[in-house]
Formats: structure tokens, sequence, C-alpha cells
């Protein structure tokens, strides 16, 4: 178990430079203590799985680097930019900006989950269709928060204006935002939804 | 981050004595403003109380004469609540205007309120409403914003819920920041039972009430009314963002646009 905390540690060091880089845990305080791993289960796109996590364990890392599941991806680590939301409990979350211990007992949908039997969900063919992606860095976000929009807006008929507000936490450095509404427009209409 | 001890108490009376009994102990709501912190280690608790599994403080329950939330509902079922939009629809469009959807999915209303952030978007409309802030030993009508960053809370005492008296009529606007969508200023504006009042965000160190614009819409509740009336810039806000001049003239704007909406 130690040892597999040091890989962690040691990898989240590439992209989280200020997080402790030494292989034990101890809690602030004058005595050396001893903080101890938690166990969580998660339900990740469908499977079950439980972990022993260090409280502070943030669930995008969790997800990327016990998991493997490297589609949620971190980008400004500060809940800014949004390439890190993944579904909680059917709502979108950063996951850069909530505990693994926080998820325990949840269920989580990340984009892996999207497509299903190696055929692209509606609306990731109409990000493919629309050129909503260039890099593609921000497209797992932008799906993720895509469905969830469509999901809590589909009593009332999607408007750009609607989407445009919907996605305000999402950044995109490539597309220029244009392509990325037009496809949440269509792929939300694909998907049945009053758009 | 550095590392802590983790409770997930179920009951109130669990988590104050977890307070009572740690080092250097904080609660943890939606996370939204704690997690941020403690990844920048501005903040290093032994332990993180998460408040996330006691029932008593999540719901929104309809009073006679008032709309009762528990400290942990989230923005995003604020903002969704019908009963909100339809008592006080100022309120359920203010949590829609709250950061981003996943902004909302967590963060609470006990911990925009508990942590005063001077651009947070409900205490103003705490203050114009006239809400109560329910502790588990008393409650906190006026003065719960102190300062920057700061209330009335004592250390370790939980918001459990608050009330908010239903209006006659109220709005809420802002001029968000276009990148953070905080508030560079808000202002929420409503005729109560106890008469008119405006509630300041964004400008000052804290949330704050504006008499004269009160007393000015009590006589003519017209944007008209309120035109006139110079805003000092003294103690406001002044950062990359705006100054202080700026802002004061921010609160006129949006007091204006607020009273349009309802008058
Ligand atoms: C990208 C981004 C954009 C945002 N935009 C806005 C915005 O436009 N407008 C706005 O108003 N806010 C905004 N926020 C803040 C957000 O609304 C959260 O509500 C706020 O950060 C705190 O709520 P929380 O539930 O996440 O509390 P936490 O972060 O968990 O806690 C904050 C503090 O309050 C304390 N606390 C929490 N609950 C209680 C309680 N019940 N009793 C006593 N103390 C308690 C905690 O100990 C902690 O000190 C934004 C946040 C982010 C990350
Ligand atoms: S990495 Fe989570 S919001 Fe940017
Ligand atoms: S496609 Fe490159 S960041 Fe959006």
């Amino acid at each position: 178990m130690r040892s597999s905390i040091h890989a962690e540690n040691a990898s989240r060091t590439a992209y989280l430079p200020s997080s402790n880089p030494g292989p034990w845990a101890y809690a602030q305080g004058d005595a050396l203590s001893l903080v101890e791993l938690v166990e969580i289960s998660l339900t990740v796109n469908g499977t079950a799985h439980t972990l022993e996590v260090e409280p502070r364990t943030l669930l995008v890392d969790v997800l990327r680097e016990k998991l493997r599941l490297t589609g949620t991806h971190v980008g400004c680590d500060t809940s800014q930019c949004g390439v890190c939301t993944v579904h909680v409990a059917g709502r979108p979350v950063k996951a850069c900006a909530m505990l693994a211990v926080q998820a325990d007992g949840e269920d989580i949908a990340t984009i892996e989950g999207v497509a299903k039997d190696g055929v692209l969900h509606p609306m990731q063919a109409a990000f493919r269709e629309h050129h909503a992606l260039q890099c593609g860095f921000c497209t797992p976000g932008m799906i993720m928060t895509a469905l969830a929009l469509v999901e809590r807006t589909k009593d009332a008929p999607l408007t750009d204006a609607i989407v445009r507000k919907e996605l305000e936490g999402n950044f995109c450095r490539c597309t220029g935002y244009q392509p990325i509404v037009a496809a949440v427009l269509a792929g939300a209409k694909a998907m049945g939804s009053d758009a | 981050m550095h590392n802590f001890a983790y409770h997930r108490p179920e009951t109130l009376s669990e988590a104050r004595e977890i307070f009572a009994g740690a080092a250097d102990p904080l609660f943890l709501a939606g996370g939204q403003t704690l997690i941020p912190t403690l990844k920048q280690r501005l903040r290093q608790p032994s332990d993180v109380i998460d408040l996330a599994r006691i029932a008593d403080l999540r719901g929104i329950s309809i009073g006679k004469e008032s709309i009762t939330i528990g400290a942990m509902t989230c923005h995003a079922d604020v903002t969704a609540s019908a009963d909100v939009r339809r008592l006080i629809p100022a309120l359920g469009h203010l949590a829609g205007e709250v950061g981003d959807p996943a902004v909302r999915s967590c963060g609470t209303l006990g911990g925009a309120l508990a942590n005063s952030d001077p651009a947070a978007d409900y205490p103003a409309a705490v203050l114009a409403l006239g809400a109560t802030i329910h502790t588990p030993d008393r409650t906190i009508a006026d003065d719960f914003f102190t300062g920057l960053f700061e209330t009335a809370l004592a250390p370790g005492e939980l918001i459990v819920k608050v009330s908010f008296p239903i209006p006659k009529r109220a709005a809420y606007q802002k001029f968000r920041n276009p990148a953070s969508r905080y508030a560079v200023v808000g202002v929420c504006v409503a005729e109560t039972a106890s008469g008119i009042r405006v509630g300041v965000t964004g400008a000052g160190a804290c949330a704050f009430r504006q008499a004269e614009m009160e007393a000015a819409l009590s006589a003519s509740f017209t944007p008209e009314a309120i035109t006139g009336i110079a805003i000092s810039e003294e103690d406001l806000n002044s950062d990359l963002h705006a100054t202080a001049a700026y802002r004061a003239h921010l609160i006129g704007v949006m007091a204006a646009r607020a009273v349009s909406a309802i008058a």
C-alpha cells in the first residue's frame, strides 16, 4: 500500500507541483501523526470500485491515476477551466475541486462511459460533425457539461443563449466557441431534446 | 494540499463534538472555496468535517411568510426550486447567476454566507430580504456580515438554515466579472413588510445596506428616485477589475436596473 501512495504522489508532482511529494502522509500539528487512509466506494461508468485514498486526494486524481481514466483532464487545477468536469450523482462537478472522499458511495460518469459499444454518443458525433474541437483538450469537459445541460433544460426549448450561459465554466483555447455552441444545439436535437 | 483527518458526521451534535475535540478543524460544505484554499495551503486544518451527510442541514421548506433553506442546499437546487421561483423569484434568479453549473452543483448557501466573500451574491439578498440566519443555539438577523471574509459566527458555530421572509417584490442585478462570474457589484432591492431594503455586494469589504437609496425608494419606487444619489467611493474596493469610483457608479446603475425590473 505504501509503495502505491509513493507512486501516486510521485506522478502527481508532474502537474501538481504544490502537492506534498513525500511518501508519508502527516497531518499538520506538532506530533507526527500518520493520517489514515480512507476506504471509499465509487461506481464509475457503471463499474464498482473500492479504493483506499488519502483524505486530501482529489477525485480527478483517483480517476486519472488510480483508475487510469485519463479522458478527464486537468487544465487549471484552480476550478476555472472545466476540463475536469465529470458527473457525480448526475450533476456536473469539477473533479479538481472535489475530494475523492466526498464522492464516496456516489455514481460517477466520465467521458469514457459516454460512447456505447464503440459508437459515438449523438453529442460526441455532433462535436465531430461541427468541428467543435481542434486540440481536443477541452472536449471531455465540454461534452460532460453539455450532457448535463441537455438533461437540466429538457423542459424548455434550448437556445443559443442558454447554451452559452451553461458553458460559462468551460474554457476552450482553440475554437472560439462558435462551433461548440452549434454542436451542443445539434447534439441536443439529436438526443431528442426540444432544441 | 497538506493532509488532514476526514470526518463525515451524520448529525449536528456529532459534528460539533468532533469540532470541539480537534486541534485545528474546519467544516467542509461544497468545497468550492475551501478546496482551492487548501490546495494553496492558505489553510492547513488538522481535521476536515464534511457536513454533506447531515440531513438536518438540507432542504427547502415553505412557510406562510418565509422560505427556509438548509445551509447545505446547493445553488442548483435553489435555482431549480419551483417554490423559490414562485415566491421569491429574485432569490431563484440570484442562485442561478452564481458561478457556473458545476459550481452550482456543489456550492452551498451556508458556505457562501459563512465565507462572506466580498464579491459573493447571496449576502446582498440576505440583507435586502431581511433574512434570519439560524445556528444551533441562536438566530442572527442583522449584522451577520462583519468584514472581509468575516461574519458574526463564533469559531465552530454552524449555519443550520436561513429563513428568507417572502417580500412583496424584489430583484437582484449583478455586474459580473466576465472571467470569475463573481459580482463586481450586485444590488438586491426588495419591498418587504418592514419597508424598502437595498443590499449591496461586491463593492465593499462585505455586503452592506444603502440607507439613502432605501429612503429615496420609500418615497418613490422608481429608478429616477435614485439616479441622482451620489455614492461615495470611500471604503469601496479597488482592484484590477474596477476602481472604487467605478464600483460606486455601478451601485447606482445596478440598483436602478433592479428597481426597473419590478417597479
Ligand atoms: C469558479 C467559481 C466561481 C464562483 N462564482 C461565484 C459567484 O459568481 N458568486 C458567488 O456568490 N460565489 C461564487 N463562487 C463561490 C461558490 O458560490 C460557493 O458557494 C462558495 O465558494 C462557498 O460555498 P461552499 O459550499 O463551496 O463552501 P466551502 O468552500 O465548503 O466552505 C467555505 C467556508 O465556509 C465554511 N462553512 C461552510 N458551510 C458552513 C456552515 N453551514 N456553517 C458554518 N461554516 C460553514 C467552511 O468552513 C469554509 O470556511 C464561485 C466559486 C468558484 C470555484
Ligand atoms: S482543471 Fe478543474 S476546473 Fe480546470
Ligand atoms: S479544442 Fe483546444 S482547447 Fe478546446
